[in-house]
């Protein structure tokens, strides 16, 4: 039954002839993607994951572009999906790096024992060139017994030659230890690639063809291995004189000593640029000038003379409006935001830097229940919460992704958020700044470390690659976000809307008051705030920002303002983060992670409030 | 010894890797008994650094106690004995 599923399930025009790429993360797989099929290519999403998969034809050929990944096999979604589409491959390209052939050439080998035809693309032959290292392109051709192009995808070099050689891809030469080990297989699997991944042990496949998984992995792991490095011996040649300025620059970034300054820094500039010039000077051009100030009127102007008054108005046109509210957060907040967000997000991944930060703060972060990793969603957070939650995924084991999310719904206040605060803050002096951070800080680290101790098992250690740092490229920064961005109009879309319907049918039937109503005794008694705090909750959980916005406006004494703001920040997320929680989380954790948020945010301010006031 | 006690700079070679998954993982990206690396750097009580042939790795502190390790000296004889690779 899998085997079925798996194979009606691929989303491609299956008249086509399929030609994948394939390849370890980071080799430039998707700027020869980029460059083999130019800009009109069809992104979908792979059935039963989160990933994205790209595709486009190309005459009479689908190019599909898989996953980076170390080998075929099935220890996480990356790889079962690329497992699936290599599988049903009538060629394979094999992008390699150049600069770590010994790494790269383990999944060539592989590619080539399952005894598909293959092209092997040797890319960033010219980084390898001022690393200092030369590789015998002709003797590596011969060696793996496939054709071996090299190419600089990026500068377009090569990928001519790429194409003509696709036409003259080939099984290569195959581990000659595996055909013994194959034999007793191939009668009963009758296919060489799905035999030789059940002698790996891949459960998945052997499932399809009834089989158990066998237990060959490591000994048919090792032989290869042992012979991609005499591979590698003989066609690599270095000069090791140059320290470069790269892996100095690499050092300083790991070191907490340097590494925190250059950090900071960072942060910082990505602050002035999500924080400062997206959230404040291009979010009032989109949203408050051309939407509030063009659209909204405009469409106000052509529909209420047919809608009258009535509770239908109220839906469309309303406060909350399908036509009015949705269309002016989605176009007018929500995507420079986005937008911005995955412009930083691309050049970070591009450049090599966010494994180093994972690595920094890999000592800190295992109290609080994740590996280093999990910082990379917490800075994203800062910028915008909503997005940061997706990036969850990242994370090795469904326990971090539970922590991360609970830390973000809880403690990471947004850019647009943060602008508020700030504003509220400054003026009552330093001393109530440093109150206010040290709160969050405490409660991040507190909730952190509480999560972790209830949560059954341990994080898991970090085993990470450190790729080069390198220089991102336009090019492949813009493509990344756009995809990104579509993507994300796409789902968030229809999520926002219903969220908007929901609330205008609060509005129109009067229940939107009698939760107002229903509030105000714990914002007066338990809070010690003003009765009108009730709304900026309401629209605190419309959006973070919005939420604080209320409170601006507020009479409220220094020690108020601290209690208002710290509640407010903790309290739930927005509509879009909290629907892309239920979404990422599921139903049952969604609603745990809203509750315990709810109360601590109403527990801790009321603590705060009858300590101070 | 293990891996936890290196000093950077240092040549070592694996001795022994712990749990099934991880060893398939540290296969592919280079990391098996008898392969030797060179530490590049040891992140106060954080993860060790380590390098084999251009490619660096990120090992967590829990991870590296369990990777049995010893060091390797006179690399540079053995190597031209034609014992080991770099």
């Amino acid at each position: 039954m899998i085997c079925h599923q798996r194979n009606t399930n691929l989303p491609f025009p299956s008249h086509l002839r399929k030609i994948v790429l394939a390849g370890n993360p980071n080799v430039g797989k998707s700027v020869v993607f980029n460059t083999l099929t130019g800009l009109y290519v069809d992104v979908s999403n792979f059935p039963g994951t989160t990933l994205e998969i790209n595709y486009g034809q190309v005459g009479t050929d689908c190019i599909i572009d898989t996953p980076g990944i170390y080998g075929v096999s099935s220890f996480n979604d990356e790889e079962r999906v690329a497992r699936d589409i290599i599988l049903s491959a009538d060629i394979v390209i094999n992008v390699v790096d150049a600069v770590h052939l010994d790494r790269d050439l383990f999944l060539t080998q592989q590619l080539i024992d399952m005894g598909l035809p293959v092209v092997v693309a040797l890319n960033m032959v010219d980084e390898a060139a001022r690393e200092g290292i030369k590789v015998d392109h002709e003797r590596l051709a011969q060696l793996l017994g496939v054709p071996v192009v090299p190419t600089v995808a990026i500068k377009g070099q090569g990928i001519e030659e790429l194409k003509k050689a696709v036409a003259s891809a080939r099984p290569g030469r195959p581990l000659p230890e595996l055909e013994e080990m194959l034999a007793p297989l191939l009668p009963k699997v009758h296919n060489r690639a799905e035999a030789l991944l059940i002698l790996e042990g891949d459960p998945w496949i052997a499932a399809c063809h009834r089989l158990r998984p066998m237990d060959k992995r490591e000994e048919i792991y090792l032989l290869r291995r042992r012979w991609v490095d005499e591979i590698v011996a003989a066609v690599v040649q270095e000069d090791m004189s140059q320290a470069s300025l790269r892996s100095m620059l690499s050092k300083w970034m790991l070191r907490p000593l340097t590494g925190i300054p250059i950090l900071l820094g960072v942060l910082y500039i990505l602050y002035q640029f999500i924080g400062v010039f997206i959230a404040q000077t291009v979010v009032e051009i989109t949203e408050e000038r051309i939407m509030q100030g063009y659209y909204q009127p405009f469409i106000e102007k052509l529909l209420s003379p047919l809608l009258g008054q009535g509770p239908l108005s109220t839906l469309l046109i309303g406060e909350f409006g399908l036509l009015t509210m949705t269309v002016t957060y989605i176009l007018g907040l929500l995507l420079p935001l986005v937008v911005g967000f995955y412009l930083s997000l691309s050049v970070l991944e591009d450049s090599g830097y966010l494994p180093r930060i994972a690595v920094l703060v890999d000592r800190v972060l295992m109290k609080l229940g994740m590996n280093g990793k999990g910082v990379i969603p917490i800075i994203l957070g800062t910028g915008c919460v909503t997005a940061a939650t997706i990036t969850t995924r990242m994370l090795n084991t469904p326990r971090e992704r539970t922590i991360a999310t609970f830390l973000l719904a809880m403690t990471v206040p947004c850019s647009a958020q943060l602008g508020v605060i700030a504003s509220m803050l400054a003026p009552l002096g330093v001393r109530y700044v440093i109150a206010y951070v040290g709160l969050i800080l405490i409660i991040f680290v507190a909730a952190g470390t509480v999560v972790n101790r209830m949560l059954p098992g341990e994080p898991s250690d970090l085993f990470l690659e450190l790729p080069p740092l390198r220089w991102p490229q336009a090019q492949n920064v813009l493509k990344k976000t756009y995809t990104k961005v579509a993507l994300f109009l796409r789902e968030a879309t229809p999520l926002f809307a219903a969220g908007a319907l929901l609330l205008g049918l609060l509005q129109v039937t009067g229940l939107l008051e009698v939760i107002q109503a229903l509030l105000a005794p714990l914002t007066v008694s338990w809070l010690k705030l003003p009765k009108e705090a009730a709304t900026a909750f309401i629209m605190g959980f419309i959006r973070r920002d919005f939420g604080a916005a209320g409170l601006y406006s507020l009479p409220l004494t220094p020690k108020q303002t601290l209690v208002a703001l710290v509640t407010i920040t903790i309290f739930v997320p927005c509509i879009a983060s909290a629907l892309v929680i239920l979404k990422e989380r599921g139903v049952r954790e969604a609603l745990v992670i809203w509750f315990s948020v709810l109360v601590s945010a109403f527990l801790i301010g009321g603590i705060l409030a009858h300590i101070m006031i | 010894m293990t891996l936890e006690e290196v000093k950077e700079g240092e040549v070592y070679r694996i001795l022994r890797l712990p749990k099934k998954e991880i060893r398939s993982q540290a296969i592919r990206l280079g990391l098996w008994e008898g392969v030797v690396v060179r530490c590049n750097g040891v992140i106060p009580k954080g993860p060790v650094i380590i390098e084999r042939n251009h490619q660096e790795l990120a090992i967590g502190r829990g991870l590296a106690r369990k990777i049995e390790i010893e060091p390797v000296s006179n690399l540079k004889v053995r190597e031209r004995k034609g014992e080991i690779k770099l």
